[in-house]
């Protein structure tokens, strides 16, 4: 029996910046994923009594994003009773954690249909809600050696001697990428508007984007983990890498990726779940892997995770024809474009989340949609998705056309 | 568009902008916007010489709010997207004004209800004239709709979720005194010249006025969704609202959710939101149906059912006979109204009860702080408790309320009429049998006429005044200016058996026996009776009225129908019951229990009628159920249209909701067929009628107006 995890569709809502006052920050962390969930019902007049779960990522499950919004929005989007929903939390992994799980659900054959992926309301709930087991216990952040992210990314720059202006210069390609996809209509087809009760538009696309960004009007920005390095995590830090004489804090708002709203949603099933809704599977999960390194450098796990879900795949690098990795920091993707010397021209051709954001536990799900849209656009075969998570983790995913 | 906002400064740069719209009253429609626009320009040109704002108004009313007949065209679509468009310009105007930098004041020389006292949000500070001619609230929910011009954002940012919730959620209208009191405004001022120089001299005490949300580090006052005493109020709204509108109106919910988000968000983009879910209710059937009782409940009120060209009477001696539930009733709202009362009864000591019944209800408005006591002393000595016919002497009005025989009220209308004032009138408070009847004992049928109170009547709000045969115009003003002076909603209908209500009223009675009858669970029976917003289920109201009375008024209907040789009673399942319960000594609640037993506590079902139809076997669709307990109130009232018993439909709509319970959000029984969709409705009730019999075969009238594509107006 066949019992390969199909990706049916993918969408995803636009993201706007996840400040109160901004577009999205009117629409409730449930209402933005139930409005998505509905648009995909809509769009293949879906029998959701067919799926059987729905695995959402959210990192701030707190408050009226808390609960297990996943089943609240479930309900709300006026899907079948029967329909089971998850929240789940692997930091900025979650999204993607909820696309794999949802693969290994249909892979097992215990599952039929799946939808997967993640929400996050960063306007209404913002960073740092949900509280720590890890950086607010005080032994423990010491034990473990404790920086925030921001810190590590930084790290990361110092270790490997990047430079600002290389930083700059990537988060201007990010922009102008981004931008160039959005206008060329590159994310149409999977970026579903977001409405209101009555049915008027809030917002039809990214609006995030900050077209025409260039490195000199990067160079004013003021780096945004200074003084919480001055505070004593440049000390901590240094004391793990010894091999390093000063952090620079080289990453701001403008190389970093954006906070924001915004909503996925992977339609993940079997041959035969695909058969029953008369849908044409886009692409096959081909392979997933978790992995962690060490936690005070946090943002290195996409090489590692690359390496081990190529591996699990029986595949090399060279079988990867384009790859979507999280630009969480911009030191991070240059990392990893180091470490795994896949070309730039197979890495983020339609920008990141320094351009279009980083809505935490849904970013995993947006990046699988763009990868496949893109490997559909350019008729190309196999693609790559990864993400740097908190605690040292990577995540990767291995999706192929067929 | 002859209105203006007129605009005058002072020698000390205050402008005073008084509204005079072109209407009656100021009203948020597209002139105001206008108007509003060039305010504001004039405002910001001359801003450096400007020292303050006071906003007043030139009618006797400060702002009437919304505009109604307007927003009951919007449908889905263009015309909701443009209200919507128009929506946030108003507010954004509202803004401008509160951001101007200046200090601005809502001097409040009238009424400020919904959008009205909205605009008095966005000032800085509210002074209110001390006159009964004044008042504030907020009554958007009583219209199936939120406050959208800012009400819900700026109040809850003013006074907190605790305190904004009842103004809110009950719509209350409150004096200036008690508007006070709430904080919804800041001071009174005794007269017009007192009002501007308090506005005058609080702009000059707070140059640098700003309101708080605009104020960084705002917070809501009692806090927002973190604080959990906050958190809990709004999680018990939902189950609260729900108890007691079982689900069926929109309003009161979205306005909590409203209020959730205006907690949640900053206030520019809660504003936003709160014009988004104003927009999603202006469309709904609800609001539309409660706007169109709003609009016909001021035509009936304003006299659309009243003979024209009759001069206005008062009525100053009022004769009541019969001191029972009904007579005592209609002396106390008599008396309250300044009427001087005989109540008359066979003896002195049941006409004393009679007035007894005054004296407590005095009371308890004295305990509750509602009266004074020496005005309840007024009130209870203008009752003259007599058995004596004499004393009836020179009444401008009589009203019989004795118990429902013709002979003996056609011996009483023979005794006691020639105690009338020359010019005095006759008022029959049947329920149920033909005045034309009634009034052929009068020597002056000219002068009977049937008014039918509701009980109890203290309470009720609804008369129906029922016009004979040979009722006279002059007669049924009169009586149609006696409601009105008790303060009493009147509706007009033709003569007829059962008239309207009480005709109406029986089919829900009738509906909930015949379903006992074809073996439905009598729990999902009352249930569904409360479902469809009904104030109690059918067999619960039918131990109200009581099995005793249900038969009873069958037999004098057959009783009646011998007499006027007429067919016109027929069986009925609520009889058959009825007979069959008073059989088994179950004669009603007052008669120690009917369906119900009433102990001690919850009154809980008679177990034995399990045995008498209830079959388990026997599951009907519960639509099917729920819309045969509702259309059988329309289908009658349909009937009652095609007879010519009502003249309008307003009269239909106001007398179903304010006199027999039918479930306001539907605007009454035919406003509800407007909204349904009245062939949707008649194709329902022809489904009904297959299944269920030919009680619910559509009438004519209904046929008419669905092949004509005609509503009910």
């Amino acid at each position: 029996m066949n019992n390969s995890a199909y990706i049916y569709e993918a969408v995803r809502t636009p993201r706007s910046k996840g400040k109160l006052g901004a577009a999205l920050s009117r629409v409730k962390p449930v209402d933005l994923l139930a409005g998505l969930l509905e648009g995909l019902r809509s769009r293949h007049d879906l029998d959701t009594s067919l799926v059987d779960d729905v695995v959402m990522g959210c990192v701030m499950p707190v408050g009226e994003q808390g609960g297990c919004i996943t089943k609240t929005a479930v309900m709300k989007a006026g899907w079948a009773n029967s329909v089971a929903g998850v929240q789940l939390d692997r930091f900025c992994a979650s999204g993607l954690e909820a696309v794999n799980i949802a693969a290994m659900k249909i892979a097992s054959g215990w599952e039929d249909l799946v939808v997967a992926g993640g929400v996050e309301s960063m306007s209404r709930i913002p960073m740092g809600s949900q509280g720590s087991a890890w950086g607010e216990d005080p032994q423990i952040a010491f034990d473990t050696g404790f920086v925030p992210q921001g810190i590590s990314a930084d790290l990361i720059a110092a270790v490997e001697g990047y430079s600002r202006l290389q930083l700059d210069e990537f988060a201007v390609r990010s922009q102008s990428y981004a931008a160039a996809a959005r206008d060329a209509g590159y994310f149409s087809r999977s970026v579903l508007p977001v409405t209101d009760v009555n049915g008027i538009e809030i917002l039809t696309q990214d609006d995030f984007i900050k077209p025409g960004t260039t490195v000199e009007a990067l160079s004013g920005l003021k780096p945004s983990f200074q003084m919480m390095g001055e505070l004593g995590f440049d000390d901590i830090a240094i004391s793990r890498y010894p091999q390093i004489s000063k952090v620079e804090h080289v990453h701001h708002a403008g190389n970093s990726s954006g906070v924001v709203d915004g909503a996925s949603a992977v339609l993940v099933g079997s041959e035969s779940a695909g058969q029953k809704l008369g849908l044409r599977p886009r692409a096959r999960v081909v392979a997933t892997a978790v992995t962690s390194t060490e936690p005070t450098i946090m943002l290195t796990g996409p090489g590692p995770a690359t390496f081990k879900v190529l591996a699990k795949a029986g595949l090399g690098v060279a079988d990867i024809d384009l790859v979507e990795v999280n630009e969480a920091f911009a030191s991070v993707v240059l990392r990893f474009q180091k470490e795994t010397q896949i070309p730039w021209g197979k890495i983020n051709v339609n920008g990141g989340a320094i351009a279009m954001g980083h809505p935490l536990g849904a970013t995993g799900g947006m990046l699988v949609g763009t990868l496949l849209d893109e490997l559909e656009r350019r008729d190309l075969k196999r693609g790559l998705v990864t993400l740097c998570v908190g605690g040292g983790m990577g995540i990767a995913t291995i999706i192929e056309r067929v | 568009m002859s209105g203006l906002f007129n605009y005058e400064k002072d020698a000390d740069g205050i402008v005073t902008v008084t509204m005079d719209m072109s209407g009656p009253v100021n009203a948020m429609n597209d002139e105001y916007v206008a108007l509003m626009a060039e305010t504001l320009a004039c405002l910001q040109a001359e801003a450096d010489s400007v020292s303050g704002v006071i906003i007043t108004s030139a009618k006797k009313t400060f702002f009437a709010g919304g505009d109604i007949k307007s927003m009951l065209q919007v449908e889905k679509g263009e015309s909701e997207r443009a209200m919507f468009a128009m929506n946030l310009q108003i507010k954004q105007q509202l803004r401008q004004l509160e951001q101007l930098g200046k200090p601005v004041v809502a001097a409040i020389n009238g009424a400020a209800l919904g959008g009205g006292y909205e605009i008095c949000l966005a000032c800085h500070h509210r002074i209110a004239l001390d006159s009964p001619a004044v008042q504030i609230g907020l009554p958007e929910v009583t219209l199936g709709l939120l406050p959208g011009g800012g009400g819900v954002v700026r109040l809850v940012s003013k006074l907190g979720v605790e305190k904004a919730l009842m103004p809110l959620l009950e719509g209350a209208r409150f004096k200036a005194a008690k508007a006070l009191e709430e904080n919804l405004i800041e001071e009174l001022a005794a007269d017009a010249d007192d009002l501007i120089a308090k506005a005058k001299a609080w702009i000059k005490a707070n140059p640098a006025a700003c309101n708080p949300w605009d104020v960084k580090g705002f917070k809501i006052p009692g806090g927002d969704y973190r604080n959990p005493k906050v958190a809990q109020m709004i999680q018990a709204g939902n189950p609260m609202m729900f108890k007691k509108s079982r689900g069926l109106v929109p309003a009161p919910l979205k306005i909590l959710d409203v209020i959730n988000s205006a907690i949640h968000v900053d206030f520019d983009t809660a504003l936003d939101i709160e014009s988004r879910v104003f927009t999603s209710l202006v469309t709904t059937a609800q609001a539309k149906n409660l706007m169109t009782f709003f609009l016909q409940m001021n035509q009936i009120d304003g006299g659309v059912s009243r003979p024209q060209g009759v001069e206005k009477s008062k009525v100053k001696k009022v004769g009541i006979l019969g001191a029972g539930m009904m007579g005592q009733g209609i002396a106390y709202v008599s008396a309250m109204a300044g009427i001087d009362v005989v109540l008359k009864d066979i003896s002195q000591e049941a006409a004393d009860k009679g007035k007894a019944y005054t004296g407590q209800l005095l009371q308890k408005r004295v305990q509750k702080g509602r009266m004074q006591p020496e005005a309840a002393e007024a009130v209870l000595a203008r009752i003259c408790a007599t058995a004596d016919a004499n004393d009836l002497q020179g009444c401008d009005l009589i009203i019989e309320a004795v118990f429902e025989n013709v002979d003996l009220k056609h011996q009483i209308n023979t005794e006691l009429e020639p105690q009338l004032a020359a010019h005095g009138f006759w008022g029959s408070n049947t329920s149920t049998l033909p005045i034309t009847l009634l009034a052929e004992s009068s020597s002056k049928p000219e002068n009977f006429i049937g008014i039918h109170f509701f009980s109890p009547v203290d309470k009720m709000p609804l008369v129906e005044i029922i016009v004979g045969a040979a009722t006279s115009a002059e007669t049924l003003a009169r009586a149609f200016d006696y409601t009105k002076q008790i303060k009493k909603t009147p509706i007009v209908v033709n003569d007829s058996r059962g008239f309207f209500t009480s005709r109406v009223f029986a089919t829900y009675l009738d509906e909930g026996a015949l379903l006992i009858e074809e073996g439905v669970d009598p729990v999902v029976i009352e249930n569904l009776g409360k479902a469809i917003g009904m104030p109690v289920g059918p067999l619960a109201v039918q131990d109200e009225v009581s099995q005793q009375l249900t038969v009873k008024a069958n037999e004098a209907n057959f009783d009646l129908d011998r007499r006027l040789d007429q067919a016109h009673t027929k069986d009925n399942a609520a009889y058959r019951l009825a007979k069959r319960m008073v059989a088994e000594g179950r004669a009603g609640r007052f008669h120690g229990g009917g369906y119900y037993e009433y102990g001690a506590g919850e009154k809980t079902l008679w177990p034995d009628i399990y045995s008498w139809y209830f079959n388990s076997d026997v599951s009907l669709p519960i639509d099917d159920i729920k819309d045969r307990l509702l259309f059988r109130q329309v289908v009658e009232s349909l009937r009652c249209f095609d007879e010519g018993v009502m003249n309008t439909v307003a009269d239909a709509n106001i007398g179903s909701i304010m006199g027999i319970g039918f479930p306001p959000h539907t605007g009454g029984v035919f406003q509800f067929i407007n909204t349904y969709g009245v062939q949707a409705f008649t194709d329902r009730l022809q489904a009904l009628a297959e299944r269920y019999g030919e009680r619910f075969v559509p009438p004519n009238i209904l046929l008419d107006k669905a092949a004509n594509n005609e509503l009910f107006m």
